[in-house]
């Protein structure tokens, strides 16, 4: 039993070295400041920076507009509905079921959605397979922190004359707001990190994308095509790319463990 | 009166948004098979997913060895898995000292929160060597190392986290006293485990296997870069493999210029949903009455 858990341990760490190996003496300031020139398929010179931006853009837009549509969700569950309410029940199963529906069918079905929309490859596209991607792991996540909010406090809210909307607001989020913050980290870094959702919807270009209808390059399509080219140079940017990429589920990883260990100390139980 | 009415408003405004949140599965179902019709018109059911001839340009849409690939992938990812999951999840839960489980609980959660393109990467660069290099000539058989085997054990690593974490959820919520109970009785740790975690639990491991299953039937982009993604049965492990979800992704910049082709990629991916949706609704299931009957 201690091998198992060595033996999985030690594959973690083997990646993560792998990475690190491979990515560090491909990264230099060249690489994160300037983009690819000459293609990004054959171009030996140059960088990721429009990998960086795209994904940034891409990853935040994405995380925040289903900010926007998950909390008020979210919300509903927690204080609106009642216990036992039925829609709220239904709909937790169906974020969970929506949890496990793997990203390249996310990315077929905003393909989809774009063709109804007469859109082309672009960062909005991007943008819209991954909020749906993004939104159940942000709103399951939030939901899991505002259930362990006990009723007497929302009790003392209304007692106090405050309306459900004023009590969800002032209550319910800023006691839960660190469980807030570690959702919507854990949802960037899944965002950032989705490939299969993005390939169809946000295409690749060289270029750092100037408007939402533009297509915008990400970092793990970077890694993706970059690392089948025939040129050591070219693959030396999907490396960089993916120890980019790396550092910043890291950060996520770190971050939301800090966050959770925090909030657990001020919230009132 | 204006604090009333903004809560009504808002009431009814949350509601219809987790409503329509509800409703995104069904959406998602709709949309594939509206867009999945034009070739379920145009060919049976039964020729699309047990052939095994795949040419796009004479419109010949054989699903089968994307199927068969998809399967012996997945198949060899479980098997490697489940047993090492099941070892760590019961030493984790019920063996390793606090200070060991709260090291390696982040260390779980990292794995899981690797993208699936690094994941390939790590393929790439270990795994394939390493069957091109030793394992296959090991067993007398010539392979460049994108196989089916590169594909399942790339995506074991990738379903660990996700099996491991929901057997411990499992253990953790069987009550405390069931095992003092069996200790009582002179049963050693071992024979505790044996006998009545793993059987009070055995539903909801069943579950977390399930889950993984899931996870490892629709993963993309780790298994397009190691796999090998040849169109044919596969007969060996060490024969590449071409699973459903690499053929979606590998094909996105023809799909428009031939005819039925988008309809086709589409209807995979309407396939990938419908096993994945079992999959979930199955296991979610089991999980929600485990966690019943032990509150």
């Amino acid at each position: 039993m201690k091998a198992a858990s060595l033996i999985i341990l030690s594959v973690l760490a083997l990646i993560l070295a792998t990475i690190l190996l491979k990515g560090l003496p491909a990264l230099n300031l060249d690489m994160i400041t300037k983009t690819p020139r000459g293609g990004f398929y054959l171009g030996k010179e140059g960088g990721i920076l429009n990998a960086i931006v795209g994904s940034l853009y891409l990853a935040g837009g994405a995380t925040l507009l289903s900010l926007l549509l998950s909390l008020p969700i979210v919300l509903y569950l927690n204080v609106f509905a009642g216990k036992r309410s039925y829609l709220a029940a239904f709909t937790r199963f169906s974020l969970d079921v929506l949890w496990g529906v793997p990203s390249i069918v996310y990315g077929a079905f905003g393909f989809t959605i774009m063709l109804f929309l007469g859109l082309r490859a672009s960062l909005l596209g991007g943008m819209i397979a991954v909020t749906l991607l993004v939104l159940p792991i942000m709103s399951r996540t939030m939901d899991e922190v505002m259930r362990m909010v006990p009723a007497e406090l929302l009790d003392a809210s209304y007692a106090l004359g405050a309306t459900r909307v004023e009590t969800a607001f002032k209550v319910m989020t800023r006691q839960t707001l660190p469980g807030i913050l570690t959702a919507v980290l854990i949802a960037f870094g899944r965002g950032i990190g989705d490939a299969a959702s993005v390939i169809f919807t946000a295409g690749f270009t060289d270029h750092i994308p100037g408007s939402l209808l533009q297509p915008a390059a990400t970092l793990p399509l970077a890694i993706f095509f970059q690392l089948g080219t025939p040129f050591p140079e070219v693959q030396q940017r999907a490396y960089a790319s993916a120890l980019i990429l790396t550092i910043v589920i890291l950060f996520v990883c770190v971050t939301s463990r800090l966050l959770i260990r925090k909030s657990s100390k001020n919230i009132i139980k | 009166m204006i604090r009333r009415a903004a809560d009504r408003l808002s009431g009814w405004f949350f509601q219809t948004l987790t409503v329509f949140s509800a409703l995104i599965v069904f959406a998602m179902a709709a949309g594939l098979f509206l867009r999945s019709r034009p070739i379920l018109m145009d060919q049976s059911l039964n020729r699309l997913l047990f052939s095994s001839s795949w040419h796009p340009l004479r419109g010949e849409f054989g699903f089968l060895p994307f199927i068969m690939g998809t399967l012996w992938v997945t198949g060899i990812a479980v098997a490697i898995a489940v047993p090492l999951c099941i070892l760590t999840a019961v030493y984790l839960s019920e063996y390793a000292p606090a200070r060991i489980r709260n090291f390696s609980s982040p260390l779980i959660d990292l794995l899981a929160g690797i993208p699936s393109v690094v994941y390939g990467i790590w393929g790439v660069l270990i795994i394939v060597p390493f069957i091109k290099d030793h394992l296959a000539p090991f067993f007398g058989v010539f392979s460049t190392g994108y196989s089916a085997l590169a594909g399942g054990m790339v995506l074991a690593v990738m379903i660990f986290p996700v099996i491991i974490h929901v057997i411990i959820e499992v253990f953790r919520a069987i009550p405390y006293e069931v095992r003092e109970a069996s200790w009582a009785l002179g049963a050693t740790r071992w024979q505790t485990i044996k006998h009545v975690v793993l059987r009070r639990g055995l539903a909801g491991v069943i579950a977390a296997i399930v889950l993984g299953l899931s996870r490892a039937f629709g993963e993309t982009m780790a298994v397009l870069m190691v796999a090998g993604n040849v169109a044919r049965l596969p007969e060996s492990v060490f024969d590449p493999a071409y699973p459903l979800p690499a053929l979606i992704a590998n094909h996105y910049g023809e799909m428009m210029s031939v005819p039925l082709y988008d309809s086709a990629l589409l209807f995979s991916s309407l396939i990938l949903l419908t096993v994945v949706l079992l999959f979930n609704i199955l296991s979610r299931l089991i999980l929600i009455r485990v966690s019943r009957r032990t509150r």
